[in-house]
């Protein structure tokens, strides 16, 4: 293309009509864009509760605003597809930006009710002892004071909450409904970022052990932006070989039903250099997201770190997200590729299924430990990734949603366990829990039986899906790892529960608080999930399978 | 002048804010090589907008810009605050949680 040709697209001559009046209206369609947007609206309004709303209203104010925002949202998720959205009458909305379809209207659904049972979390004000008469949350008493110093013991005496938490949240499920449904590369790459940087806050915000807190978000911070800007050069580089950043033209180019027509496009257009680093580039940004190892790093020491109810969330929420981007990038936008992808998706699977589970075994606290777990989850998620067939996709759907309400239930029940310097995280003081406190030490027994993929919980539906999924894919070998890792993994799942059931309690050790009816819902909802899901998952798997069609 | 030129410096800048991204230890220039890094990709947008004769790349970089704004009030508020807790910003001293 010549040079004035090109310089003819943003300078006009004088004489010529103005080209801003041909630019068309966009055309939005509000009505299928409402789960997300009546998030967002919803968080904008708490940003302004926490403007205007006198202080000691607040939490109920923003505790009601959020439950109602996300209830309203699932139910708008409910009604598009009892509409058939998910099914027939899926489609590409605002101007090609998002795609409502099954896999996506499934995996919002899934974030909405994580989102939710999660805010219950966020909302707990009965496990931390009364600061100077006030009910407090997991939440630092005033995120700017310095730890330890006087402005800090001023705020807590004052009774002072942050309760900026949830509009937060708001912002990052807001980003995450939209993260799986993007079908071009900017609206995911923006998602990506509306969803990250709520949650970098809020891993800053812990009441107890601030330091760390602190440097959790520090870490999850320079990590996460390091590893979105390799996102957006792989963004930049798939602009450069197909012209265009939407999903569907970026497909043709792929499978070269576009022809590269113009020889001044040569060096770019059509460009395999381009598409593979381009592509590798993105997909490495999302498995940060997922914590596939090589890029798992930082998930330990964030989950570690973060306010145990964030913890929660962010392991659920935003995998879930995360695994959505990935399956439509890989399903939708790379299919033409596949032969290059899998061999790597392959050795990341192994690699990150093995990794989790061996040093899991190592770990002397639960959060850690559990973050371990989470890993080696999304070795196994990747698994069903890897099959390219529509099994693949419902399969990894149904174990999404299962995997999200075990592991908020997980941290629910970690938040419980306390004592003098907060939660009592390392593993040696749960020691003979199941004998002072049955109940609880059951409850996270379920949870771990649950994670380890034992039949008749959740994990073991997931689990088998997957795996079966991945085999017909033609991935045996993955399969077999997959179970050994299993076995790995069981091991350290059954210690924690041998060691709460048949060791002795010791005298110093944590008291389990007694928590509000929110923690209640939030681990009832868990347990009850796990159950259903493991004794009758038929129904779940047929919504999956019907879910499991994108659209392109 | 051929704008592939454009591209070989886009990516070479991206290289050094990787590169100092992994080196160096204060966390404040850790954070500045990553813009450099979003910087890069601004460039390589703009020059493959310029040789796709389309706008998309350039509207892009809008977005990156803004996003890169929204990274900087998130970032330094948070490295700020651990500023402030340690009186340090390197990245080597935060290390209560090791394996």
């Amino acid at each position: 293309m010549s040079a004035s040709a090109v310089h003819s697209l943003w300078t006009t001559a004088a004489t010529a009509a103005d080209p801003i009046s041909k630019i068309d209206t966009p055309k939005i369609e509000y009505g299928q864009l409402s789960p997300t947007l009546i998030v967002v609206g919803a968080a904008i309004a708490g940003v302004l509760v926490e403007a205007f709303v006198p202080r000691k209203y607040r939490y109920h104010a923003q505790l009601i605003l959020s439950t109602a925002a996300l209830i309203v949202a699932f139910v708008a998720v409910v009604m598009l597809a009892a509409d058939g959205y998910g099914t027939t009458k899926a489609r590409i909305a605002a101007m090609g930006a998002i795609a409502v379809d099954g896999p996506a209207l499934f995996l919002q659904g899934t974030i909405l009710l994580a989102a939710l049972v999660g805010l219950f979390t966020f909302a707990e004000r009965r496990l931390d002892p009364e600061a100077h008469g006030t009910r407090v949350d997991s939440f630092a008493a005033q995120a700017a004071s310095v730890p330890g110093s006087e402005s800090e013991q001023a705020a807590v005496k004052a009774g002072f909450t942050t309760t900026e938490v949830f509009p937060l949240l708001l912002f990052a499920v807001a980003g995450m409904l939209v993260f799986p449904s993007a079908n071009d590369l900017l609206t995911l790459f923006i998602a990506l970022e509306v969803f990250s940087l709520p949650l970098y806050l809020l891993c800053a915000l812990a009441r107890r052990k601030r330091l760390m807190s602190q440097e959790a978000a520090v870490k999850y911070f320079l990590l996460g932006a390091f590893a979105s800007a390799f996102t957006l050069f792989g963004i930049a580089l798939l602009y450069g070989y197909a012209g265009s950043v939407s999903y569907g033209t970026i497909a043709q180019v792929v499978d070269g039903t576009v022809q590269n027509v113009n020889p001044a496009l040569a060096d770019t257009m059509g460009n395999d250099a381009l598409l593979l680093v381009g592509a590798a580039l993105i997909v490495m940004g999302l498995l940060f997201k997922v914590g596939a190892v090589p890029f798992h790093m930082w998930t330990p020491d964030v989950y570690q770190g973060a306010p145990t109810p964030v913890t929660g969330f962010m392991a659920a929420a935003t995998k879930v997200a995360a695994f959505g981007a990935l399956l439509r990038l890989l399903y939708v936008v790379l299919p033409g590729l596949r032969w290059d992808w899998r061999p790597v998706m392959w050795g990341v699977a192994i690699i990150t299924m093995l990794g989790g589970a061996i040093v899991a075994i190592t770990q002397t606290d639960i959060k850690r430990l559990l973050a371990y777990s989470s890993i080696a989850h999304a070795g196994f998620i990747l698994a069903g990734v890897i099959a390219t067939t529509p099994d693949g996709v419902s399969s990894v759907l149904f174990y999404l949603a299962a995997y999200s309400f075990v592991t908020i239930g997980a941290f629910a029940v970690v938040t419980l366990v306390r004592d003098a310097g907060g939660e009592a995280t390392h593993l040696s003081k749960w020691a003979g829990l199941g004998r002072r406190s049955p109940l609880v030490a059951a409850v996270l027994a379920v949870f771990l039986l649950a994670f380890a993929g034992i039949p008749l919980t959740s994990g073991f539906a997931g689990k088998f899906a997957v795996f079966k999924a991945a085999a017909e894919g033609g991935a045996a070998p993955l399969v077999v790892v997959g179970v050994i890792s299993s076995a790995i993994a069981a091991f350290f799942y059954i210690r924690v529960i041998v060691l709460m059931f048949f060791s002795e309690p010791r005298p110093d050790g944590p008291t389990v608080a007694v928590p509000s009816p929110l923690t209640v819902m939030a681990i009832g909802v868990g347990v009850a999930v796990t159950l259903v899901l493991g004794v009758a998952p038929q129904y779940f798997l047929d919504l999956a399978n019907q879910a499991g069609v994108f659209v392109r | 002048m051929n704008p592939v030129n454009y591209l070989y410096l886009a990516a070479l800048l991206f290289t050094i804010g990787a590169t100092g991204v992994l080196i160096r230890r204060n966390a404040i220039v850790v954070f500045m090589c990553i813009e450099l890094m979003l910087n890069a990709c601004n460039l390589a947008f703009v020059t493959f907008s310029r040789m796709h004769g389309n706008l998309d790349g350039q509207i892009i970089a809008f977005f990156t810009m803004v996003v890169a704004a929204a990274e900087v009030v998130v970032g330094l508020a948070i490295i700020v605050s651990l500023f402030r807790s340690r009186h340090s910003a390197s990245v080597d001293d935060a290390s209560l949680m090791k394996l």
